[in-house]
């Protein structure tokens, strides 16, 4: 099944109406609710919110109309601009919600209940509602107060701890793409739709604290639980995954100079036998010199971790594994090196930069790109598409709101 | 004044997943499910032990013993979830799915593109069974396309889609992620692909397949770099970049990470602003803090290297924790680099938050896991029951579901179908 054809209007979500205060934290859950079919109506004060006053701006032309992260974080939703601060605007706010089945914001603790606007002022006007606050550190709790941006969240909550080199006295490292405010949002979509579930079948609307820090606290893999059930403490290495002991580099340069991730070393006699394949196929066993040791490898049935260390001929087999992967790597290029490891059943892959994943033939085959009009600006342009594909209906993506662009939804 | 907690969330009690998901990119879409209440049960390969799980049975391990039930990653990722043993190679076995897909709302699973089809249960006959079931599949490529068949785990998915490639420091290969972050967020964003699918159920009583790649899911998390270069034709790959301890989105400086006194203990400092900067450099009262050049934004990210180096001379004079603080009190976003002991047991706000609950494993005994970072007020996840044991609910699952007698079940048992 391709992503041929819509699945007509709407999507999974279509029906349900989402207030979303803008917010640089929570505006990718709103985004996520918005392309999978929700209204999704984003209230920003007047002139606009500051996010849309972040470079980098299409063209390099600061204008509030052609920031990037508005652009994306904004596809499909509507936009109106309300007064908070002012009585009108207070009101026109409340009305709004009346008639919402889900609020997302990420104001800080006591922001909203300063101005008479937090869940518990606005319930009895739509008991049923879904109340979603995405906060640094939760809307309670000691740290609650506490100022942060992406960086401080990854670094207070456990990724930045695993991530980074060999060489510990480089800093560690903060992954790129504002992941700490992505990952609270994910959560927060999560949360929003099982409350949606919950009232489908009992009609009880209900809050939802979500915090940034819990968020990417309990998304560090081992670095956690090796430490809850073994007390052990992960440290990072270069590449790949932060670990109790250090393990053998993932990464290989190809022959046109690009980093490929070569994977994990082979030690089932499958595995070895796929690589004397893939080498009798591009004719270079002899050039290699080592294959006998990966015949071997197949005779003997592939060779245990534990025999690595203690058995000779196991490690020169396990060496001998790592080696043809990595001889591969260097004299093809990257991508020639990630379809002949894969055509051979191996997993390993090239490193894309982000753009690069636009123009490979995998994602372009299954729409993955998509094309958004920008009618305004008398142009097009190509955005990442769906995280995943419902009933094989093709991504359909809207541009962002202009500032106040459906003012009119206010009555 | 106590609290009881209850048994199950109640948020999802009504909906029921068979469950084929696995590792964690799958397993911990059904985690979220099963602690917010649904019924969750997990099939496993009674031939294999369930090792189609590679974490099954793997480290970490609390104490000197091993085995397939004493794994710490398969535990935590597969809390409140019940688990059967079920032979698909079988034609019994197969019968016994089909009346599990029958009284179930969701079928979900991360094998390798093709597997359930070729078991006779890709989507069709899926819904042949039941008409309105939800099926949802997650592999590293998807079931369509080019390189449907090709071999993932999370680092191939997170090099493939470019996650791996943005994080990273000038001049040095990419540092990566230290961890399989779209495994978790390969599980997370398949409970929303679920949730998703139950939502339009409920409103039309209509199933759907949904097909999700994981790096597809992956790439999704780019989306403003990859439009600077849609739309300005500016690549990441580009020299200089990626610099992920910086800010480009939107540029703010200082923007890093900086060493301190200790064992590898590292500070994160944001400067959002002007305003921010003079604060900062309050704290820090380095003579080179009046410096012209940096009084601007402007200035200061046109000579960021230089004042790196500056910031990082003098707080490696520091505490991480005391700057920390001394920073948040001033008014800039700032917070100590944590070491998973320091996050974990001696944060205020994660023990306040009740995220490290104690569930209850059969053979491992009481053991801490990653809790939810969401509270609901009404519908609270609940996280007690630790993982599932091989087949530990096959007496439930196939005497009180599918209503067979106990003597049934031990001939299942006795011809190798569970």
């Amino acid at each position: 099944m391709e992503r041929s054809e819509s699945a007509g209007p709407g999507g999974p979500l279509s029906g349900l109406r989402v207030v979303e205060l803008a917010s640089s934290r929570a505006c990718f859950a709103g985004k996520l609710l918005a392309i999978y079919g929700a209204e999704v109506i984003v209230v920003e004060p007047p002139g606009g919110h500051e996010t849309r006053h972040w470079a980098p701006f299409a063209g390099d032309v600061e204008d509030p109309e052609r920031s990037l992260w508005w652009w994306h974080y904004n596809t499909n939703k509507l936009g109106v601009t309300i007064d908070l601060d002012d009585r009108a605007g207070a009101d026109a706010l409340r009305s709004l919600i009346a008639t919402a089945d889900i609020v997302v914001e990420s104001e800080m603790p006591g922001v909203l209940a300063a101005k008479a606007l937090d869940y518990p002022d606005l319930r009895s006007l739509n008991p049923a509602m879904i109340w979603v606050s995405v906060t640094p550190f939760g809307r309670s709790g000691p740290r609650a107060s506490e100022l942060s941006t992406d960086l401080t969240v990854l670094a207070g909550g456990g990724p930045v701890w695993s991530c980074g080199y060999d060489d510990h006295s480089i800093p560690p490292v903060r992954g790129g793409g504002n992941q700490g405010y992505q990952t609270g949002s994910i959560f927060a979509t999560m949360s929003a739709l099982t409350a949606v579930l919950h009232r489908g079948a009992t009609g009880i609307g209900q809050f939802i604290d979500v915090s940034l820090h819990a968020a990417v606290n309990v998304t560090t893999e081992a670095a956690t639980y090796d430490y809850l059930v073994a007390q052990r403490t992960v440290q990072r290495q270069t590449g790949r995954h932060a670990s109790v002991r250090m393990t053998t580099s993932s990464f290989a340069e190809a022959a046109d100079g690009r980093t490929v991730h070569s994977g994990v070393p082979p030690r089932s006699a499958a595995e070895y036998q796929r690589l004397v394949d893939w080498l009798d196929d591009e004719g270079v066993r002899e050039e290699y010199g080592e294959a006998f040791f990966l015949e071997m490898g197949v005779a003997r049935g592939g060779v245990q971790l534990n025999e690595i260390a203690t058995d000779p001929e196991a490690q020169a087999i396990f060496n001998a594994g790592r080696e043809a992967i990595r001889f591969m790597a260097e004299r093809s290029t990257a991508y020639e090196f990630f379809m002949g490891a894969q055509h051979h059943g191996i997993a390993a892959t090239v490193v894309y930069s982000p753009e690069e994943v636009l123009s490979d033939p995998h994602f372009v085959a299954r729409g993955f790109p998509v094309e958004v009009e920008h009618e305004d600006l008398g142009a097009s342009y190509t955005y990442l598409g769906l995280p995943f594909i419902c009933n094989g209906s093709a991504s359909q993506l809207r541009r962002a709101p202009r500032i106040g662009e459906h003012n009119g939804l206010l009555g | 004044m106590t609290t009881v907690t209850p048994a199950k969330s109640a948020a999802l009690s009504h909906i029921r997943i068979c469950d084929f998901t696995g590792q964690l990119a799958g397993a911990g879409a059904t985690r979220w499910l099963a602690a917010l209440g649904a019924q969750v049960i997990r099939i496993e390969d009674p031939v294999r032990q369930g090792k189609w799980d590679i974490l099954r049975g793997n480290e970490p391990f609390q104490d000197d013993r091993r085995g397939i039930e004493l794994g710490g990653g398969f535990q935590n990722h597969n809390v409140e979830k019940l688990g059967i043993t079920l032979n698909l190679r079988t034609d019994r076995g197969k019968e016994l799915l089909r009346q599990l897909v029958e009284i179930s709302d969701v079928v979900s699973e991360n094998f390798a593109a093709g597997v359930l089809e070729r078991w006779g249960f890709d989507y069709p006959a899926l819904r042949a069974i039941k008409d309105d079931i939800i099926y949802v599949s997650n592999c590293g490529f998807g079931h369509t396309g080019p390189y449907r068949s090709f071999r993932t785990w999370g680092p191939i998915v997170q090099a493939a889609c470019g996650l791996t490639f943005s994080s990273g420091l000038p001049g040095l290969p990419p540092a990566g992620w230290g961890y399989s972050y779209m495994d978790h967020h390969g599980g997370n964003i398949m409970a929303i692909a679920i949730l998703c699918a139950l939502v339009h159920h409920q409103r039309t009583g209509e199933g759907q397949w949904v097909d999700m790649s994981c790096t597809e899911a992956g790439a999704a998390l780019l989306g403003p770099v990859v439009l600077d270069y849609t739309v300005n034709g500016r690549p990441l790959r580009r020299t200089g970049m990626p610099n992920s301890n910086r800010s480009q989105f939107p540029p703010m400086a200082p923007h890093g990470i900086y060493a301190c006194t200790g064992d590898d203990d590292w500070v994160a400092v944001s400067c959002r602003d002007d305003h921010d900067w003079v604060r900062f450099a309050e704290v820090m009262a380095q003579p080179w803090c009046g410096d012209a050049r940096y009084a601007t934004l402007a200035g200061r990210l046109a000579h960021e290297d230089e004042l790196d180096l500056a910031i990082d001379a003098a707080t490696r004079s520091w505490n991480k924790f005391d700057l920390a603080a001394r920073l948040q009190a001033v008014g800039v976003p700032a917070s100590a680099v944590q070491k998973p002991a320091e996050r974990i047991d001696a944060d205020t706000n994660t023990s306040a938050w009740g995220l490290w609950p104690t569930v209850e494993h059969r053979e491992m005994g009481e053991v801490r896991v990653d809790g939810e970072p969401a509270h609901f007020s009404e519908t609270d996840w609940v996280i007690a029951r630790g993982a599932p044991c091989l087949g530990e609910h096959n007496e439930q699952v196939f005497g009180e579901l599918l209503g067979m007698t106990t003597a049934q079940i031990d001939d299942l048992r006795t011809d190798g179908i569970i």
